[in-house]
């Protein structure tokens, strides 16, 4: 307890504190050992599948922040969304859908800009040769989603069923899901599925990495823009870290190290966020899933 | 057309040393591959069967949670590209518990909840055994019709069977193994061979050279026997050089009886020579005598008229000539001599004086007598003289000649040697024989006497007479007392 005593009595110094001291007042881990490192949860919404890449982004972010930046991957939504509602990361990438459903604990640090705006859709594709034009025409068939959580993969072409009055059991004959976009664009490419919901943003950008899994596959419906996949912090990461983060990542298009990365994200750079970006999320969620 | 028995062992044994060889060499790849092939059959069904059993483990989590991309990424992961061909299995199925296809590496092909035996007589056909395999640990099928072969590894969990894993191997995919195999043993042997065929080709000539040898040599005895510098043997103690040595002797010994019967004919030609001269010269002497006498009383008593003073002395002296001549071919052996003793040679020298100095040649003398010898002083100096004679008269001028006298135990051997003209082959044979070597300055008896003489005296005489040596006259007189 002294330790943590002391811990307090140096927060209170306020401006001579090092970011690591801010860091290291706030967190606490389960096991009641304090963290020093920040932690930012990553999910599949984006091709989180490039090792080399995600080590020059920590290190750009733990360089221009200050503060020892931790990467935490998970191959679920879900995952990322109960730790970063326990306190067990700071920061999360996650998809709209979980962010509206657990916005009172979570905080809109940055919204991506995707084609200059900080907005994505959902694309409905098929194998290059099938002659689909509808996500109704695919009765009967194989369909692949990405996440249960996401929106673009899984609450978007449900949103589609239940608006004409299907659900996934009552048309598909057999659906499944990927818990990655990228592995939904390869699943109808290879025929798996006969039909797939995939982030336009990831489509696009697998499109540009991979071309030979893309031209595979053809967008039959793109989806209108929703809020892009939102960068969150939990509500009691110190406003400090916060703010400071908020900056590292709003500045990432101002220096030629952040530029390089946003190239390879296919990014064009970070916005402030409002909850009103993603309120249409909210409510399609609420009508799909009555809740 | 050359037919192989004909064919000389020269090329006979290298060709079936080659042929051993590349027979064997060939019955070796041949084992090896067929070996190879079966290690690479058992090591694949090996591998496929470790694989099924890993993959149909690994397969239980995702088909007891219904997660198809993950099932679809197990089974993919062999099959991809990267992984080595020995090791994949050119398509992956799995089938569920209702005979279903959950996940097919190739599901444009076999779409996902297909009933399998929908899908052609031959899944029908898997569709049933898979049924018959039930529980079992792994089953291979092998349908006759079918292009693959088939291992069935059932996903089984807590004693249910989940579904079951199936991975099918082209029939084919052992051709092209089995070429790399072919063509890598084939290089190899090749290798062997471009070493091996060289050097059994080599030994197989080595062994035929002494066979060779062997024919070529007595290809040549005929009319005549071979001399030793005419041929090569090989030699050794193996059977060829065992025959090679063989025939070596043989031919020697054909050789000597050769020459020892050539000897026979020469010497009883000349005894009959000798027999017929001493008959013919006894039958003139006798009526000669008479002439002879005739004339000489005459000469004393009758009254010779002109002509008869001319006439006689010619008579006399023709026939004195034709006594001298018969008396020459009569060999006198009975004349009665004393011992050899060292004086008679230095008297044979004196006499020879003048001779040497007339032609300028000059007699280098080798060895001498301390004793005397018993042997007929007369006959030995008429010997000697004849053949030193003989050599002053052959000797180029200002040159040199030669004579060697030793006393051996229980013989006298006489050499005389000189450097002129050797005797043509042709004559050597009737050398001995009287009136051969006629000159301007003899009749020709000179050799024929000393012949005689040799005979009577028991000994023998040998000439050889080559460019190299010049011309040699060996004398062997046995002694049989000593003195």
């Amino acid at each position: 307890m002294r330790r943590r005593d002391f811990l307090v009595r140096t927060a209170a110094l306020g401006a001579a504190m090092t970011p690591v001291g801010v860091l290291g007042e706030v967190g606490e881990a389960h096991d009641g050992e304090r963290r020093r490192a920040l932690r930012i949860g990553l999910t599949p919404v984006f091709l989180d599948d490039q090792a080399a890449f995600l080590n020059r982004w920590r290190d750009y972010l733990s360089r221009a922040s200050g503060y020892e930046v931790v990467f935490v991957q998970r191959s679920s939504y879900r995952e990322i969304s109960e730790q970063i509602a326990s306190n067990a990361l700071d920061v999360a990438w996650m998809c709209g859908y979980p962010y509206v459903m657990d916005s009172e604990r979570l905080r809109l640090l940055a919204v991506p800009l995707h084609l200059g705006r900080p907005a994505y859709r959902s694309y409905l594709i098929t194998p290059e040769d099938a002659p689909v034009a509808r996500i109704e025409e695919l009765e009967g068939k194989v369909f692949a989603f990405s996440d249960p959580n996401s929106f673009s993969g899984s609450l978007y072409p449900r949103f589609l069923l239940h608006h004409a009055g299907h659900t996934p059991d009552s048309l598909f004959r057999r659906s499944f899901f990927t818990w990655s976009h990228r592995k939904v664009v390869e699943a109808v490419a290879v025929g798996l599925a006969d039909g797939g919901a995939v982030a336009g943003y990831v489509w696009e950008t697998l499109d540009r990495l991979h071309p030979e899994i893309t031209r595979r596959t053809r967008v039959v419906s793109r989806s209108p823009s929703y809020g892009f996949p939102p960068f969150v912090a939990r509500r009691d990461l110190p406003a400090a870290v916060f703010s400071r983060l908020q900056s590292v990542f709003f500045g990432m298009r101002d220096d030629d190290e952040g530029l390089r990365l946003l190239t390879a994200l296919n990014l064009d750079g970070f916005v402030p966020g409002t909850p009103e970006q993603f309120s249409e999320i909210r409510e399609m969620a609420r009508l799909v899933d009555r809740r | 057309m050359l037919l192989f028995r004909d064919l000389s062992f020269r090329y006979k044994i290298p060709l079936r040393a080659v042929v051993l060889v590349a027979v064997t060499a060939m019955t070796l790849t041949a084992a090896n591959v067929t070996r190879e092939y079966e290690q690479m059959r058992s090591d694949l069904f090996d591998n496929a069967e470790t694989l099924g059993r890993v993959l149909a483990m690994t397969l239980i989590t995702p088909m007891l949670h219904d997660d198809l991309w993950r099932a679809y990424e197990l089974i993919s992961m062999p099959v991809s590209a990267d992984t080595p061909a020995s090791l994949g299995a050119e398509t992956m199925l799995v089938i569920d518990a209702r005979g279903r296809i959950y996940a097919s590496t190739r599901p444009r092909v076999h779409p996902v909840q297909t009933p399998l035996n929908s899908l052609g007589a031959v899944y029908a056909r898997l569709a049933v055994e898979i049924e018959e395999a039930g529980q079992t640990s792994s089953r291979a099928v092998d349908l006759p019709d079918a292009d693959d072969f088939y291992l069935l590894m059932p996903v089984m969990f807590d004693g249910v069977r989940l579904g079951t894993l199936v991975m099918v191997y082209p029939k084919s995919i052992f051709i092209p193994r089995f070429h790399s195999i072919v063509s890598r043993a084939a290089l190899m042997t090749l290798l062997v061979l471009s070493l091996l065929l060289p050097m059994s080709w080599y030994w197989g000539r080595r062994m035929a050279t002494p066979l060779v040898q062997l024919a070529d040599c007595m290809g040549k005895v005929g009319e005549r026997i071979p001399d030793e510098s005419e041929y090569t043997l090989y030699e050794s103690r193996d059977e060829i050089g065992r025959a090679g040595a063989q025939l070596k002797n043989m031919l020697r010994a054909l050789r000597e009886k050769q020459a020892l019967e050539q000897q026979v004919i020469a010497s009883e030609r000349l005894a009959a020579i000798g027999r017929i001269t001493a008959g013919i010269a006894h039958e003139i002497n006798n009526p000669l005598g008479g002439m002879l006498n005739a004339i000489s009383t005459y000469k004393k008593h009758g009254q010779a008229g002109q002509l008869e003073t001319r006439t006689l002395p010619l008579l006399e002296r023709g026939l004195l000539q034709i006594k001298d001549t018969v008396g020459a071919l009569l060999v006198e052996s009975r004349l009665q001599s004393h011992p050899l003793a060292p004086q008679d040679l230095d008297d044979v020298q004196t006499l020879l004086l003048p001779h040497l100095a007339r032609k300028r040649v000059q007699l280098i003398w080798h060895g001498m007598l301390l004793a005397p010898v018993a042997l007929p002083s007369t006959q030995v100096r008429q010997i000697l003289l004849n053949l030193l004679l003989n050599a002053i008269q052959a000797a180029e001028p200002d040159s040199e000649i030669g004579c060697e006298i030793a006393r051996e135990p229980d013989c006298l051997l006489i050499r005389v040697a000189n450097r002129g003209q050797p005797i043509p082959a042709e004559r050597l044979n009737h050398l001995f024989e009287p009136f051969v070597g006629t000159t301007a300055d003899g009749h020709g008896l000179g050799l024929w006497v000393t012949y005689q003489l040799v005979q009577q005296l028991n000994g023998r005489i040998a000439v050889d007479s080559d460019e190299r040596i010049g011309t040699v006259f060996s004398i062997t007189l046995p002694v049989t007392e000593s003195v």
